[in-house]
């Protein structure tokens, strides 16, 4: 046994950093799952009451969206692997408690995977008005499959659904553990990031054309439908976290003292903002002027009692310095992001006021460039917040990481296997959309792109070519 | 029947699918690193880009259905299957990534050299996932996958019956695709391309009789249980088999290539369902019945309504995506 728990604690490390890139990278393909079609059916609709560029963008955009959706049913099937390649005794024991869920997101992510292709595919195969349509369960699907998945992270955090007894988990209620208490502000926190993410990058890509001198009205719209999404998004999310964190407050009071970095439980605690975590101690932060703002913001009550570090042993602390930083980095990023849509906000309505269309200035589509990335680190370090904040455990008080990972040697050579496939398939990606942004700025209309319709085929050409090859 | 048969069931049904639409998405791989060179192979590729483009994404889907199913319906099986066999499910899973990237770059670059790198990490990656899902199959078939015991990284997939499993599979997916490349060029009204990848078409499936008869020698000695299972149950399945094996060359060479694609799907498809017969009722053979390994019965109703799901809005959409990508676009 004692050679075991050695064994497995060497591919602990590996397995973890494997589960966060494979996560993190694919999180960002899932956003556009989660909400680019919604973006592409506004414009879509748009275009078939008679705006031709409209129609050309939702052409344009049609082709991202393959692109990103077929790499992403890639990496999406090799989280599946790694559920049970990593964490064998995560799947073993707790496989039939969240596997509903899961095979409830295979079946709309089925969905999603059938009519993008239908979407995809259907230009001058389908008649427009239904070709829009088929977006309608794409957009459906991706909703409903995030819930399933962020279900199961949340039932990592608030797991139910089940009872443990002689060590035998029993009493399995498939139902419960899908909604459980965590799932609701969960999911809405990271719908929203999802609309943020999307709407910044792809409005910072069009910012960034803009501010190479494109001037084509196709450009406009390009950044003006997703800032559009996410200025709506933005300013709902700091008030989501606020009740997510009140969740985390009663579900996970360890990962909140990570969180704000609090050694000692206290009452009346104060709000402490930024710093960095050493040495055991929070240090350079900035105490916020109001007496029990932490009680407040945790328990709605200024005399509240917070739970600190020192409530639970060591080696049931997360690991805080990392948790804090990442928190605040998101915090930070959000926030700013909040004074973004402001800025927006008030340039529109000046504008207005003046009769005026809105056109953004050159400070705020720089502004809006740099949004598109923070949106992405801001996401990113929310979950090493929730991910590495949970830890030691994978299910929370129930089972630890380390008597989940597998035992096997070899996790460090595919972890390095995936970070040089990862990092080329980043490339790629960047690449082919700058080349397909370059081509159609040139004026190209037909490209043939990755995942898209192929050219229509010449048949003759097909003919002639094939009688010279030798059978 | 049983509930847990029911969801055993739903799950073959899943693998099923896979090896037949997966397998045909793998084996156009073959055919594109066999093509020839940049200018002969040309047409065959197009042709391949053109037939695997609307659906390949969804042909894939049916792999996570089936993890899912496992993890879920017999987590205790999953588990001592991702503990026994990580190597070739790593392998397996490294496949599926390079094979996808390859396929979407190649169509993209502009390049020739570029097109030539993607195209053969698209080609050789076709054959890696076939083949070591193959081999994960035939450790199972064979029960060297156990509950309770470490293995070795090797011997539970480097074996007799591993290896004619992803041989197998290889082929297979060859065969599957070559016919179904054959009536798509037909329908394209490519004769000539129809016809020479028919011609190969009937050899690939030679070959495919000729393994699997031979194999019959490492299965009855390396894997009784299931040798007997499908020499009994599975029998009739395979005797079923062989006839559709048969009328697809007959069909082949007579240029039938729709019937050559229906009566291939049915040869393939009762070689798979006929495993799973003469598997039943283990889910891991000799070391794990899918009694002991089935989750509760609240988890099984789940994963039955999850099923009819499937059946109500999978399979019409499915079937419609297939309609489209068939037709060719108005504007060509």
């Amino acid at each position: 046994m004692n050679a075991l728990a050695v064994v497995a604690s060497d591919a602990l490390l590996p397995a973890r950093n494997q589960m966060a890139l494979s996560l993190g990278w694919h999180i960002i393909l899932a956003c556009f799952g989660m909400t680019f079609p919604a973006m592409i059916f506004v414009v879509h609709r748009r275009g078939l009451r008679g705006d031709d560029d409209a129609l050309e963008l939702a052409k344009r955009w049609s082709k991202v969206a393959a692109l990103l959706f077929a790499v992403g049913a890639v990496s999406g099937t090799i989280l599946s692997l790694e559920m049970g390649l990593l964490w064998p005794g995560l799947m073993e024991r707790f496989g039939d408690v969240v596997g509903l869920a899961f095979a409830l997101e295979g079946i709309s992510f089925f969905i999603e995977a059938i009519f993008i292709g239908m979407y995809v595919y259907g230009w001058g195969r389908l008649p427009g008005h239904l070709h829009s349509l088929t977006l309608l369960p794409v957009i459906a699907a991706g909703i409903l499959g995030s819930f399933l998945v962020i279900s199961v992270n949340a039932w990592m955090n608030a797991p139910t659904g089940f009872r443990i007894v002689n060590g035998e988990v029993v009493d399995i209620d498939p139902a419960a553990a899908i909604l459980n208490d965590a799932v609701w502000l969960q999911y809405l926190h990271m719908y929203l990031a999802a609309v943020m993410v999307v709407g910044f990058v792809v409005a910072g890509v069009y910012a960034l054309l803009l501010l190479r001198g494109q001037t084509g009205r196709i450009y406009r719209l390009g950044l003006i439908v997703p800032l559009a999404f996410a200025c709506v998004a933005t300013p709902l999310q700091p008030l989501v976290g606020h009740f997510a964190g009140q969740r985390i407050a009663d579900d996970q009071p360890i990962k909140l003292a990570a969180i704000e970095g609090l050694v000692e439980s206290e009452e009346r605690a104060s709000l402490e903002v930024g710093g960095l975590f050493i040495d055991g101690e929070l240090r350079g932060s900035v105490e916020v002027p109001i007496p029990g703002l932490l009680s407040f913001l945790a328990q709605n009550d200024f005399d509240a009692p917070v739970v600190g570090l020192d409530a639970v042993p060591p080696d049931e602390r997360p690991p805080v310095g990392i948790v804090h930083l990442a928190y605040t980095m998101m915090v930070g990023i959000g926030l700013s992001l909040v004074a973004l849509v402001g800025w927006v906000a008030v340039q529109w309505l000046q504008a207005r006021r003046r009769g005026e269309t809105w056109t953004a200035g050159r400070r705020l589509l720089k502004a809006v460039v740099v949004a598109g990335p923070a949106a992405v680190v801001a996401m990113e370090t929310g979950w090493i917040t929730t991910e590495v904040g949970r830890q030691p455990w994978i299910v929370h008080g129930v089972l630890r990481t380390e008597d989940a990972v597998t035992d096997a040697p070899y996790i460090w050579v595919t972890l390095t296997t995936l970070i040089v496939v990862y990092a080329a398939l980043s490339f790629a990606i960047v690449a082919v959309l700058a080349s397909m942004s370059r081509r159609w700025a040139a004026g190209e209309r037909e490209l043939v792109v990755p995942y898209g319709p192929p050219e229509p085929l010449d048949t003759q050409n097909l003919q002639s070519r094939m009688t010279d090859l030798p059978s | 029947m049983t509930l847990v048969d029911a969801v055993a069931i739903s799950m073959f049904a899943g693998i099923t699918l896979y090896a037949i639409f997966g397998g045909a998405d793998f084996g156009s791989g073959v055919w594109d690193l066999t093509a020839g060179n940049a200018e002969k192979g040309g047409p065959l590729r197009r042709l391949i880009d053109h037939a695997i483009g609307p659906v390949w994404e969804a042909n894939h889907v049916w792999l996570i259905f089936v993890l899912v199913f496992l993890w879920t319906g017999f987590p205790t099986a999953f588990a001592a299957m991702m503990r026994a066999l990580g190597l070739p499910f790593w392998l397996a899973g490294l496949g599926i990534v390079l094979r996808g990237a390859g396929f979407a770059f190649r169509k993209f670059t502009r390049s020739l050299r570029w097109a030539r790198v993607a195209g053969i990490v698209f080609a050789v990656s076709s054959l890696i996932t076939p083949f070591f899902l193959g081999t994960i199959a035939g450790a199972v078939a064979s029960g060297r996958v156990p509950v309770d015991e470490r293995t070795g990284l090797w011997e539970p997939w480097l074996n007799p019956t591993s290896l004619l499993g992803g041989i197998l599979a290889v082929l297979t997916a060859t065969f599957l695709a070559g016919v179904f490349l054959a009536a798509k060029a037909d329908q394209l009204q490519a004769t000539d391309l129809a016809d020479v990848v028919a011609r190969r078409s009937l050899g690939v499936g030679l070959v495919v009789g000729a393994v699997a008869v031979l194999g019959i020698v490492p299965l009855a000695v390396d894997a009784e249980t299931i040798f007997s299972g499908l020499t009994t149950a599975g029998a009739p399945l395979q005797v079923l088999s062989a006839v559709a094996g048969t009328t697809t060359l007959l069909a082949l060479r007579n240029r039938r290539l729709r019937q050559a694609r229906i009566a291939a799907v049915v040869a393939v498809g009762s070689v798979v369902v006929g495993w799973g017969v003469g598997q039943y009722p283990w889910a891991l053979v000799d070391e794990l019945s899918l009694d002991d390994a089935a989750a509760s019965s609240p988890v099984l109703w789940g994963l039955t309504l999850a099923t009819g799901l499937a059946a109500l809005l999978v399979v019409p959409s499915l079937t419609a995506l297939y309609v489209l990508a068939d037709r060719e676009p108005e504007s060509a």
